[in-house]
């Protein structure tokens, strides 16, 4: 490990080999699902370890990341955007120039061409700003599956484009009308539905969250965003970056990002939803503000009251709008290799515009957190330094939400 | 021997089948947890399940789901469902009391407090939906015992015969097994594959089998009782108390009725 990452260092774990074989991340992540879910995750288990070493699968899933995604995504200077920020230069890895606009579909081809090897032919998905749902939608449609996307009433409100997408693509889109009708909802929905349909469903969840091995497997699938920008710092830059900055909600596209730069003397910063602001309860920052509990298949910081529920989360950003966080980035939480710090509504707003504006480049709302507190991060720093901020998607399916908190009807 | 061994010792010495009634602690509302348990005693039921309400039940199907956020609504709590709990052993003493629920609000109290404070308030067994015993078997498992309180975990259609070997090693009071591939409430159970696996069960553990999940009637309760130790019904219950609007009379009612049928329909087999 780097002398930084030893010295910030509060816990004695080799980072680079989690999780363990029962899917911990230190005290995180591990398995808690009912018995019904027991036999087919490991089925999964051993279907993701035996075929992430087979040179045949590895094969399939690389000239698919070229030909269908488009990878690999550019790593590009914000030129104008630097110059006006002022301090360290900034460089954007874009992922929001993947088919479907988002680093999702790193993933959804990942498990859709497991599925496929391990004879599945119904797929289903979760989704909260829908971003994963559309990814998921694609690749079933490309591999001839049945679809199934579980979304939260509330989210199909804020996110009609993206629910149209999922329809013409063929998909059924199935609101969840229980609990606060977002992403957390949909999710126990999902699980609902692999539960009973065991035996010809494979479940694809969208961030690195949920019972082993999802979390493991899900960030190798995304590892291939920080596998790129490493070689593409050392081959446009000659030197890797000082700081990694991605937003934050289960945290996919950040641990891809940071998972390959590990060993490396880079600080990680993970940006969470601060929504109305951390001091109002009314955000979506676990990691900031939450503490340990168990949901969703696995222990990791959680946005609860003081009887153990839930509590419903606020962002602006519906991808961002989840109470749990993945269970790696509590373990670099809590052993200081990555920061963790969050950004309110009108940040991120005002990072869409400036963005927009300097670069023409319209993020994501999501990404548009990464970018307020990159810029923040960027000002503090010298010229000479590097920041690497990942645009994890692009910003079209949020037009109508930006337009709606500006009093604009489009 | 726990109040749960003994309960299905009594019930085996007369070739009997344990009927247990579960409903959702605080649903419709608080005050109708206490005397609907002992009205479910009076209609038949041998041990009472009661279902701690908890925010994201990923188990449960639309039934209880919404028993969950009755309850909820009225912020109830895991301390008030111990509550609960105390105030009925007032009143019976005999009566096993299981807990459903899942692992976060015990996370939160911790496990030697919930231990001890369950065992003070008169809870006889657990059942912790979201913590197989690969989670449970350290800390939980200890904390559970030290205050004598009988770990019970679910067997299910998909489980291993290696899994439910080492599941029955683990399980005191009984094993409950998840009668179908799906959430609380579902509609299809096959009685036919319920037996088949029970026999698989039964041939590596001698621990009593209770049956649950999409049990609705008398009719089906007494196919299970032919196969099963304990016949479980929560569903068909709670959507009584869904249906009564907050009418504690009908409730007791319905629900008395609907025990005392598949009490007579189990006697019968």
């Amino acid at each position: 490990m780097s002398k930084q990452a030893q010295t910030m260092s509060k816990i004695d774990i080799d980072l680079t080999a989690q999780p363990d074989a029962r899917g911990h991340f230190g005290v995180y992540g591990g398995l808690f699902v009912a018995e019904t879910l027991m036999a087919p995750l490991e089925e999964l288990r051993q279907a993701y370890e035996k075929y992430l070493k087979d040179p045949g699968f590895i094969g399939e899933l690389d000239a698919d990341l070229r030909q269908f995604v488009g990878r690999p995504s550019p790593l590009y200077h914000a030129e104008r955007w630097t110059r006006k920020v002022g301090g360290a230069r900034i460089y954007l890895k874009r992922e929001d120039l993947n088919h479907t606009g988002a680093h999702k579909i790193n993933n959804t081809v990942g498990q859709a061409l497991l599925a496929r090897r391990m004879g599945k032919r119904r797929v289903i998905a979760e989704t909260g700003a829908g971003q994963h749902g559309v990814a998921t939608a694609t690749v079933a449609a490309r591999f001839d599956m049945e679809c199934v996307v579980y979304m939260g009433a509330e989210d199909i409100q804020r996110q009609a484009i993206n629910v149209y997408r999922m329809r013409l693509l063929g998909a059924r889109v199935v609101p969840v009308e229980s609990g606060s009708r977002t992403l957390k909802d949909a999710l126990n929905e999902a699980m609902r539905d692999w539960v009973t349909n065991v035996d010809d469903t494979f479940y694809i969840i969208g961030t690195v969250a949920g019972p082993h091995p999802y979390p493991a497997m899900v960030r190798d699938f995304q590892a291939i965003i920080g596998r790129e920008a490493r070689a593409q710092c050392l081959d446009q830059l000659g030197r890797l970056p000082d700081a990694l900055v991605a937003c934050v909600g289960g945290g996919s596209n950040a641990i891809g990002l940071f998972h390959p730069f590990l060993e490396d003397d880079v600080a990680f910063y993970g940006v969470e939803a601060a929504g109305d602001g951390l001091d109002t309860g009314r955000h979506a920052a676990p990691l900031c503000a939450g503490r340990p509990g168990v949901l969703h298949g696995n222990r990791t910081y959680l946005m609860e009251d003081d009887d153990g529920q839930i509590i419903e989360t606020h962002s602006v950003s519906a991808g961002l709008d989840y109470p749990g966080v993945g269970p790696e980035h509590a373990l670099l939480k809590d052993c200081g290799r990555a920061q963790y710090v969050a950004v309110t509504d009108d940040e991120a707003l005002a990072a869409f515009h400036d963005l927009t504006r300097t670069e023409g480049i319209m993020p994501a709302l999501e990404s548009s957190h990464a970018l307020a507190y990159g810029a923040k991060l960027a000002a503090s720093m010298d010229r000479e330094q590097i920041v690497l901020i990942n645009l994890s998607g692009r910003g079209d399916k949020d037009i109508h939400t930006v337009a709606a908190r500006e009093g604009i009807s489009v | 021997m726990s109040r749960i061994a003994s309960c299905f010792a009594a019930l085996r010495g007369r070739g009997k089948t344990a009927l247990i009634p579960f409903v959702t602690a605080g649903d419709s509302d608080p005050a109708l947890t206490v005397p609907l348990m002992h009205a479910m005693v009076k209609a038949g039921a041998d041990i009472i399940e009661l279902g701690v309400p908890f925010s994201d039940p990923m188990a449960e199907g639309p039934v209880i789901q919404r028993a969950c956020e009755r309850a909820l609504r009225h912020h109830v709590s895991l301390r008030d469902v111990l509550d609960m709990v105390a105030a009925f052993r007032r009143d019976d003493a005999a009566t096993p009391v299981v807990l459903m629920g899942y692992l976060n609000p015990v996370e939160v109290m911790g496990y030697q407090a919930f231990a001890r404070r369950a065992r003070e308030a008169g809870v006889d067994g657990v059942i912790t939906v979201d913590f197989p015993p690969e989670e449970a078997g350290g800390d939980y498992a200890h904390a559970l015992d030290e205050e004598g309180l009988d770990p019970i975990f679910l067997l299910a259609p998909t489980s291993t015969p290696r899994r439910i070997a080492m599941i029955s090693a683990m399980a005191r009071g009984f094993v409950y097994y998840v009668s179908l591939k799906g959430v609380t409430g579902a509609a299809s159970l096959d009685i036919q594959s319920v037996e088949d696996k029970l026999a698989g069960i039964r041939a590596m553990t001698d621990m009593p089998v209770g049956v649950g999940f999409g049990i609705k009637d008398a009719a089906t309760a007494a196919r299970i009782a032919r196969v099963a130790d304990a016949v479980v019904v929560g569903s068909a219950l709670v959507r009584i108390i869904e249906e009564a609007g907050g009418d504690h009379g009908f409730v007791m009612e319905q629900v008395g009725g609907l025990l005392e049928s598949m009490r007579t329909a189990i006697d019968n087999e």
